[in-house]
């Protein structure tokens, strides 16, 4: 540890790291409007400028190493006057409509313009006109009120391994977007929403779909279905000002009552139906002599991924539909069988941690003579949006149960919420489905926690399986590359798009730090730790359908409802 | 590749190889043969190097100057006029294309040398011209008439009535070491190059220097970055010497954005040999196996030399794999950049070799520990790696010997603008801006005052006239707010109006920004809008215009002050120089602009008024239908006016009244 004088004060610094850090722990507030944990810093919007004694100009916290005996002034007069500058510098070009805008109340740039006290139109001109990206299912991108922080470009590329936008243009025209400037939809980007997560501002948000919804609602012929993701349970608290890493399902459901919900079904039902079917996949493929490694399918920004950048590993991925659009499809056909309701009557809403799930229920795989099985799919945030817009408090709500007989789920279908859960809920049951035993030691240790890279060697029986959970696409493009050079050992690889899996999803709430991600993460895992049945075959619900209905795992009603295929997708890149 | 033998060996007992090179392959090809002695063997090839230098010749040489510069003035067509006379004649004589001696004022150039007597340049050669040259220079018949001057050569019987070049007012102020062979050698053939002592410096640095001692040498030598930073280049390669790796990279920044300078160029173009020498000694000294040019695409007759001499070098064995059989290896690489004035930056110009745009990132980590695909790397200017061989070959006392206390060496500055002789002028640190743009330069064209000078590109300032003894150094350009900057001159006389000079800077700048950090993009473009709005007319002001006007004039210090403070890269740091440069020394225009809305230039058009002078006007209505904007009214045969509310400023009145009753104000 070295010593740095901070402000007048001592303050300790770890060797090589940069002052941006060393103040955060002090707990020194220094604004950023660029800056990425974990990333080689970008210097983009020099809003963390501070004067460091014996340097000429200001310099950038993120981006100067530690010194010993270096002192440093974060709130000179200098330096705060530069950041307000900057912050009136970027409202010279901002479209200053704050109350129409998604973020108002929850954006970086505003902010920061309170906290400096901007109060004046200090340096005015002409402002940059561009037109909003309104052509992809799931991210709208509007340009206009892009500050070219750059950080959603160094997710894209960085992290996710994507790179669909980049920075366009020079000088005052310097804009991000897609390669040749097309619009999103038919550009490589993936729909993950991990750049909405980023973006300080209002330049990019979710395609919202709360008025579809709406309208299904207040449609009394129809009868709408929701179904929310095994993640959202424990993050949509953060919303309403409840701690990170608090369950709400109850609540969750009774709210979704209150909005005029028909019924209220759980994806984490769909999970368990999911595991029987890739479980049973996944030993099929093994004791057949198929492709192997078996690749997840539940994550739909993986598998735009896959069919754009890695075609040749079309064949690797399973071809169980995911979660959600494997509930979209009982929803109309069992469901509305059962309850005789004709599927066109039947609008199918599910509320999702995701934006590349958006893109999902659009794809024209999923639908049957032109019904889709989703109609609609809301984020979490778009879901608090909903439950505000009604003026409800999920605080204030009495819990409520979910419906029969999608609304019965196991923890094994819950922990499909984080990077891992999928391999541990298939672990449990491809134990069973091999061997006919119930696994000893449920926890699969080696696939928990939220380390983007996970390997482990699972000894099932007599077998030992090669797995790996993935999350982070740039991690996927790696082990894939790995394999294209030849590695043999893997026989399972779970592929979660988000860093973190869906706790983390683009569709989640907006400024979760590691803490909160960690916080939702062990939600589930008490769920799982607290609840008796912890295997997805063990799901009554699921043993019934497939009493009543599917017949068993693979069957041909199985593939028809519950399996699809993958094509090679050409992009604008 | 490997590399082939020389040419022409002087007999069966040099035994130079591919498989085997021999180090003294450079000494042996001018004083040779090093390995044996024959006095037969050093006739042949004491024969060889006259024949290369010119100094015994057969047949008569026409010499072109075909640098970017010449052939803007015409050289290519000078050219064909040449090749035409010789065949039309039926004459042999040789015709070499040479790059540019620095003159650009004075060209299309042409030289004639004939057999036993100095090389005579002519001055502006045009198509038409060249049948006349010849005819009396090839005979013999020279005059002073046309000739810009003899080059002096001891071994030659000079011309009597024709005066010496290096007395030229332009070039007898100048120290020419860079530039000392553009010009004058074919830059197309390395046995020239060679035969003029190239390649000598690298062959010494191979076989009698360590990189830690040549990074000595370099360091004492005083020599500093030609770029326009300025940093100590000896200290900087010990950057790159002292960090382990697997591999380094030397980059040769040869992407001269700066508007107005042209040096580089002019030194591959005309002397490719001498930049490719002080890379393969700089590789040498910090260890590099590979080094890159980035060039920019709009030199394509530069990148065409530099391809050349690289084939050439690598065919002597002087790049690539165990050069001169020391163990060095060494690969050049020609990048070309996309034009973008950023890119001169190090860390965006790494990022446009990498294949990324072309943008700056924080430093440290500087490029010498951490650089081009994450290694160790240096980046030098053209100018600077084309100072090294002179160091290595004649010491670092020798360059420390010319210059002030803390610049060494020479500079090579782009004279333009409103001067009588432009062109490339290589000047003695210490050399002060009047003897440049008054002696060099020959004072301001067409007999007008003198203004001001633009030194060091848009980060640079401009220097006026009670500075002009101001000494080139970078210390004391600094005293004056201005850079050395990479050796761009832009002489400005009183036509020119300050505040426009600084918007034009602004716009450039603001264009060129890579829009990456906040105060760069968004502040350069407002300090523009700022002073495009003192230059804007009131006729076409609305109130809340000019508030906004007066508003940015109250900020534009403070707006100044932050981009300089806060940039991320040199660029934006300096990218309010022109403004507040030209704020220090010419404040007094700034005030006539934005106190009484007028340009004392006359060159802001919008603050021009015009007026009709009633006692002149003889009533003939022209202007009155020519004004677009029917502004003028009045009667035949009685004076007309202008309605100053209708009159959009335009000019046209003045231009087109016979009588010159129209005053502008």
């Amino acid at each position: 540890m070295i010593k740095i004088e901070v402000n007048g004060k001592s303050i300790e610094a770890q060797p090589g790291e940069m002052l941006l850090s060393a103040l955060k722990r002090a707990g020194i507030k220094v604004p950023t409007l660029c800056y990425i944990e974990g990333l080689f810093p970008s210097g983009a919007c020099r809003m963390c400028v501070v004067e460091v004694e014996g340097q000429r100009n200001l310099v950038p916290s993120c981006a100067f190493p530690v010194a010993e005996g270096m002192k440093v002034k974060t709130h000179s007069a200098r330096a705060v006057r530069a950041r307000k500058t900057i912050v009136e510098l970027l409202l010279a070009d901002h479209p200053d409509d704050c109350l129409y805008c998604v973020r108002n109340g929850n954006c970086q740039l505003q902010e920061l313009a309170e906290e400096l006290g901007v109060r004046q139109r200090r340096y005015t001109g002409e402002k940059n006109v561009y037109k909003l990206d309104t052509s992809g299912l799931s991210i709208v991108r509007d340009p206009a009120k892009c500050i070219l922080c750059g950080k959603c470009v160094r997710v894209c590329e960085e992290i996710m391994g994507v790179a669909a936008i980049d920075f366009i243009g020079r000088g005052s025209e310097t804009r991000i977007g897609t390669a040749f400037d097309q619009g999103l939809n038919i550009s490589s980007c993936i729909n993950c929403g991990q750049c909405i997560m980023v973006c300080p501002t209002g330049a990019l948000r979710e395609q919202s779909y709360i008025k579809e919804v709406v309208n299904a609602l207040n449609d009394p012929e129809v009868t709408v279905v929701a179904q929310h993701a095994p993640s959202v349970s424990v993050t949509l608290g953060e919303e309403f000002g409840i701690a990170p890493g608090t369950d709400v399902d109850g609540v969750m459901t009774a709210a979704l009552r209150a909005l005029g919900f028909d019924r209220v079904f759980d994806t984490a039902f769909s999970a368990d139906l999911t595991i029987m079917e890739e479980a049973s996949e996944l030993a099929h493929r093994i004791n057949t002599g198929g492709t192997l490694p078996m690749m997840t399918s539940c994550s739909p920004g993986w598998i735009k991924f896959v069919e754009q950048f890695y075609p040749d590993f079309i064949g690797n991925i399973s071809s169980c539909r995911s979660p959600q659009q494997m509930m979209g499809a009982v929803i109309k056909s069992y469901y509305a069988e059962r309850e005789g309701l004709d599927p066109k009557k039947i609008f199918s809403v599910s509320i999702m941690p995701c934006t590349a799930k958006k893109f999902e229920a659009g794809r024209t795989e999923m639908s049957r003579d032109g019904i889709p099985d989703v109609d609609a799919v809301l984020t979490t945030r778009e879901l608090a949006r909903f439950i505000r817009m009604r003026g409800l408090d999920i605080r204030t709500l009495d819990p409520d149960t979910a419906d029969t007989p999608f609304g019965e789920r196991t923890t094994a279908g819950k922990l499909f919420g984080a990077t891992g859960g999928v391999m541990e809920a298939a672990i449990r049951t491809a134990h069973y489905l091999l061997t006919g035993k119930e696994l000893e030691h449920l926890e699969v240790e080696a696939v928990r926690g939220l380390k983007e890279v996970k390997e482990a060697r699972v000894k099932i029986g007599e077998l030992e399986v090669g797995v790996a959970a993935l999350s982070g696409l740039g991690n996927a493009r790696r082990l894939l590359d790995e394999i294209r050079a030849g590695r043999k050992d893997l026989h399972f690889i779970e592929v979660m798009t988000c860093p973190g899996g869906c706790i983390a999803g683009g569709g989640q709430p907006l400024g979760a730090d590691l803490s909160a991600v960690r916080a939702r993460m062990q939600a589930l895992y008490t769920i799982d730790h607290d609840e008796p049945v912890r295997a997805s075959h063990n799901n009554p619900s699921v043993q019934r359908l497939y009493k009543e209905f599917l017949g068993e795992p693979l069957s041909h009603k199985s593939h028809e409802l519950l399996h699809t295929n993958y094509a090679e997708r050409e992009v604008v890149r | 590749m490997k590399p082939k033998l020389i040419e022409a060996k002087c007999c069966a007992r040099c035994w130079h190889d591919a498989d085997r090179p021999c180090p003294d392959l450079i000494a042996c090809l001018g004083d040779g043969p090093i390995c044996h002695d024959d006095e037969t063997c050093k006739q042949k090839r004491r024969e060889r190097i006259a024949g290369l230098r010119r100094e015994t010749l057969t047949r008569p040489v026409i010499f072109v100057g075909m640098g970017t510069c010449g052939l803007a003035a015409g050289a290519g067509k000078t050219l064909v006029a040449v090749q035409a006379y010789l065949s039309n004649r039926k004459m042999e004589a040789d015709v070499v294309e040479v790059g540019c001696i620095g003159l650009c004022s004075a060209e299309p150039l042409l030289d004639v040398q004939i057999p036993g007597r100095t090389r005579v340049c002519f001055q502006e050669v045009t198509e038409e011209k060249v049948d006349a040259v010849l005819d009396a220079a090839l005979p013999g018949k020279i005059s002073a008439d046309g000739v810009l001057g003899q080059h002096r050569n001891d071994k030659l019987a000079p011309w009597p009535d024709v005066p010496y070049l290096d007395e030229h007012p332009f070039f007898a102020p100048q120290t020419r070491w860079v530039l000392a062979h553009c010009g004058l050698i074919d830059p197309t053939k390395i046995e020239e190059k060679i035969a003029h002592g190239g390649y000598g410096a690298f062959t010494k640095a191979l076989g009698e220097l360590s990189p830690e001692k040549l990074c000595d040498e370099v360091e004492q030598s005083g020599l500093r970055g030609r770029g326009g930073g300025g940093f100590p280049t000896g200290r900087k390669w010990k950057f790159a010497l002292g960090t382990k790796s697997d591999h380094k990279y030397l980059i040769c920044n040869a992407d001269e954005g700066d508007p107005g300078a042209f040096m580089d160029r002019a030194v591959i173009e005309g002397d490719p040999h001498r930049l490719l020498e002080g890379i393969a000694i700089a590789a040498y000294a910090i260890g590099a196996d590979k080094a890159y040019i980035y060039i920019r695409a709009e030199y394509p007759l530069a990148i065409e030399r530099l391809k050349l001499a690289i084939a050439q070098a690598r065919g002597y064995g002087l790049l690539g794999e165990n050069i001169l059989g020391s163990g060095f290896d060494l690969e050049v690489v020609i990048k070309q950049g996309a034009g973008a004035f950023v890119c001169g930056e190090e860390t965006a110009l790494i990022h446009s070799i990498e294949g990324k745009r072309g943008m700056p990132r924080p430093r440290p980590p500087f490029p010498a520990v951490r650089g081009l695909f994450d290694k160790p790397t240096i980046i030098n200017n053209v100018e600077t790696l084309a100072n090294v061989p002179g160091i290595v070959q004649n010491g670092a006392e020798w360059f420390a010997s010319v210059g002030t206390d803390t610049s060494k060496g020479t500079k090579v500055f782009a004279l333009s603008g409103k001067v009588s002789r432009t062109g490339l002028a290589e000047v003695a640190m210490g050399t002060t801006i009047r003897q440049i743009v008054f002696d060099i330069g020959g004072g301001i064209s067409d007999g007008k005052a003198y203004k001001a000078v633009q030194i060091g590109g848009p980060s640079g300032g401009c220097i006026p006239e009670s500075e002009l003894d101001i000494e080139v150094d970078y210390e004391s350009l600094k005293t004056v707010g201005a850079i050395m900057g990479s050796g761009g001159l832009v002489v400005m006389d009183e036509d020119t109006c300050m505040v426009d000079v600084a918007k034009f800077f602004m716009d450039f700048i603001q264009r060129e920004s890579c829009g990456k950090c906040v105060p760069c993009r968004e502040g350069t473009r407002r300090m523009l809008e700022i002073l495009q709005r003192i230059t804007r007319g009131r006729r076409n002001e609305t109130d809340m215009d000019a508030l906004e006007r007066f508003q940015g004039v109250m900020y534009l210090n403070r707006l100044a002050e932050v981009i300089q403070d806060t940039s991320l890269c040199g660029l934006g740091q300096t990218a309010p120089n022109p403004v507040l440069s030209t704020l220090r020394w010419f404040r007094d225009e700034y005030e006539a602009h934005i106190y009484e809305r007028r340009c004392p230039a006359g060159v802001c058009k919008e603050l021009l008024y015009y007026r009709i002078d009633a006692d002149l006007c003889k009533g003939c209505g022209l202007c009155a239908k020519k004004c677009p904007a029917d502004a003028i009214m009045g009667a035949r045969k009685s004076p007309y006016y202008i309605l100053p509310d209708k009159c959009i400023g335009c000019g046209t009145c003045a231009e087109v009244c016979r009588f010159g009753a129209v005053v502008v104000e």
